[in-house]
């Protein structure tokens, strides 16, 4: 960039000087005239061959000046007024209502936008709500089945547990049933070897019951 | 060449308007400058009243510019 | 070659006497009528398009109106409304003038004394005979700020009306002075070069510092032309305002 720059402006320079130095060798006249010239105007003298000095305040002018003014000027505002200014006010007219109905326009939109993002924002509130019943409801369904189911099982063991005690019972008492029956045979049969007598049924049977009891 | 000296002299003489406008230029920018340093905000409602400031200032030492003119041309 | 004066030299086109008068055709109209051309050219040529997204003519004709019509409605107030057209085309003109001035050999028709001064009349005379026609003798209050006390009101008046009066020519004097000293300049730091151009090797080296002065002076000159069209319109816009609703 700086490079760029650099080289245009020495290109400018360049040509600056070649312009000057062909005018002033191809009219060696013109550098001292120019010289003079400057020199004259600076002295004063430079205006003299022209009647008093500044052309602006020779009068001879002053006419035909005053009269091309007014009358391009008078052009210049007739031109404007009637033509070229309506126009650009009618185009800037027109972009600042196209503006404004647009902007209405967009009003209108967003109004809408909003609306729906209203509508939608209730729904969404409505469905999280209705999820929160469905989820508390199965919830509630899924306790009471749960419970129901508890309690039925708790029944169902309490139940079995009943009949297994009462099976065992049974069995214990079938157990000790048969413990006097056997232990009366056995103590019968264990008499009648050692003592050789023969110990009637129910003899056996009251001793065994009373052992029994005492080491129960 | 005697008017011709008095022309020049004139001239110069006429030129010294710059002292004034000098400093009221500087009065301007420097009143300028500081407005907009404390009120940087503000600056869009300055512009009008400097360019009328400035061009106000400016005239006073185009006139002399005028006056040393015609001394020097007429 | 030319002093640095001659380039403000009138010179005749079209012989042109009415009546005892010499109404000729000088470069100073045809670079008048060639600033109207253009600047009518380019509100209508680049408005021709009516577009909604503005090309660049188009873009410029359109900053162009919006900065005046903003500058009249600030500084000139909402009444000023039906007198744009005047401030504008005043603008323009000037603007173009000090524009078409800068192109080399162009002529600079701002830079005449009487024709800034036929300008700065005119609105002068605008805005004084709008002034009695909207307010009638009322409008001489204008050279009696409110609330003057009588003992200094003697001294107040003389000096309003001298500033009244000399509005028109501080108005004309400051654009034609300004293009005159502008280009005077320019001018003469040309003159430096092809002086120094006559000196030799040395000199032709030596002869670019005028040149790029000159470049940084014709920059100037730009920003001088586009800020004295400005002052002119702008200054036309607070009188007129004085004018619309006194102070």
């Amino acid at each position: 960039m700086r490079i760029h720059s650099l080289k245009r402006w020495s290109v400018c320079a360049a040509v600056a000087v070649l312009a000057v130095g062909v005018v002033a060798v191809v009219d060696p006249a013109f550098a001292q005239d120019a010289a003079h010239a400057v020199g004259d105007a600076a002295t004063g003298h430079g205006g003299e061959h022209h009647s008093g000095g500044l052309p602006q305040l020779n009068p001879a002018s002053y006419a035909s000046q005053i009269f091309w003014t007014f009358v391009t000027f008078g052009l210049l505002l007739w031109l404007m007024s009637k033509v070229a200014l309506p126009r650009v006010g009618e185009v800037l007219e027109a972009r600042q209502e196209k503006i404004a109905n647009d902007l209405d326009k967009a009003g209108a939109l967003k109004a809408e936008a909003e609306a729906v993002m209203q509508a939608y924002e209730k729904a969404i509130t409505e469905a999280r709500a209705n999820a929160h019943k469905v989820i508390a409801d199965s919830v509630a369904a899924a306790d009471a089945e749960g419970a129901r189911r508890n309690s039925e099982l708790a029944a169902d063991l309490a139940q079995r547990a009943r009949a297994a005690e009462e099976r065992i019972q049974a069995a214990q008492q079938a157990a000790l049933g048969n413990v006097r029956t056997v232990s009366a045979e056995a103590a019968q049969a264990a008499v009648e070897r050692l003592v050789g007598v023969s110990l009637g049924a129910d003899m056996v049977g009251t001793t065994v019951d009373a052992v029994l009891k005492e080491r129960a | 060449m005697e008017a011709e000296a008095a022309k020049f002299i004139g001239a110069g003489l006429a030129m010294l308007a710059l002292l004034g406008v000098g400093i009221g230029l500087g009065n301007l920018f420097s009143g300028l400058y500081q407005a907009a340093a404390r009120n940087p905000a503000a600056i869009p409602a300055y512009r009008t009243f400097i360019f009328i400031g400035f061009a106000l200032t400016e005239a006073a030492g185009l006139f002399a510019l005028v006056i040393a003119f015609l001394i020097l041309f007429s | 070659m030319a002093g640095p004066l001659e380039q403000f030299e009138i010179k005749q086109i079209v012989h042109l006497p009415v009546g005892g008068l010499d109404l000729s055709f000088t470069n100073s109209a045809l670079h008048m009528v060639a600033a109207i051309v253009l600047a009518t050219g380019l509100l209508i040529y680049g408005m021709r398009g009516r577009a909604m997204v503005p090309g660049r003519l188009q873009s410029m004709a359109e900053l162009l109106y919006e900065f005046v019509a903003g500058m009249v409605k600030e500084n000139a107030g909402e009444k000023a409304r039906p007198y744009f057209p005047f401030i504008f085309s005043l603008f323009v003109f000037v603007l173009f003038g000090n524009l078409l001035g800068l192109i080399p050999m162009a002529f600079t028709f701002t830079s005449h004394i009487i024709v800034t001064f036929a300008l700065a009349m005119m609105v002068f005379l605008f805005v004084t005979i709008l002034g009695f026609v909207r307010h009638g003798l009322h409008f001489l209050h204008l050279f009696l700020p409110e609330g003057t006390p009588w003992f200094i009101a003697w001294l107040v008046i003389p000096i309003e009306i001298i500033s009244y009066f000399v509005r028109p020519v501080s108005l004309s004097v400051r654009l034609f002075a300004n293009m005159l000293a502008g280009h005077t300049m320019l001018k003469v730091f040309a003159g430096f070069s092809v002086s120094l151009a006559g000196m030799g090797a040395v000199g032709l080296v030596g002869g670019l510092v005028p040149v790029a002065m000159n470049v940084a002076l014709f920059g100037l000159e730009f920003l001088v032309a586009a800020i004295q069209a400005y002052v002119f319109a702008l200054l036309s816009c607070v009188y007129l305002r004085d004018a619309l609703e006194l102070h």
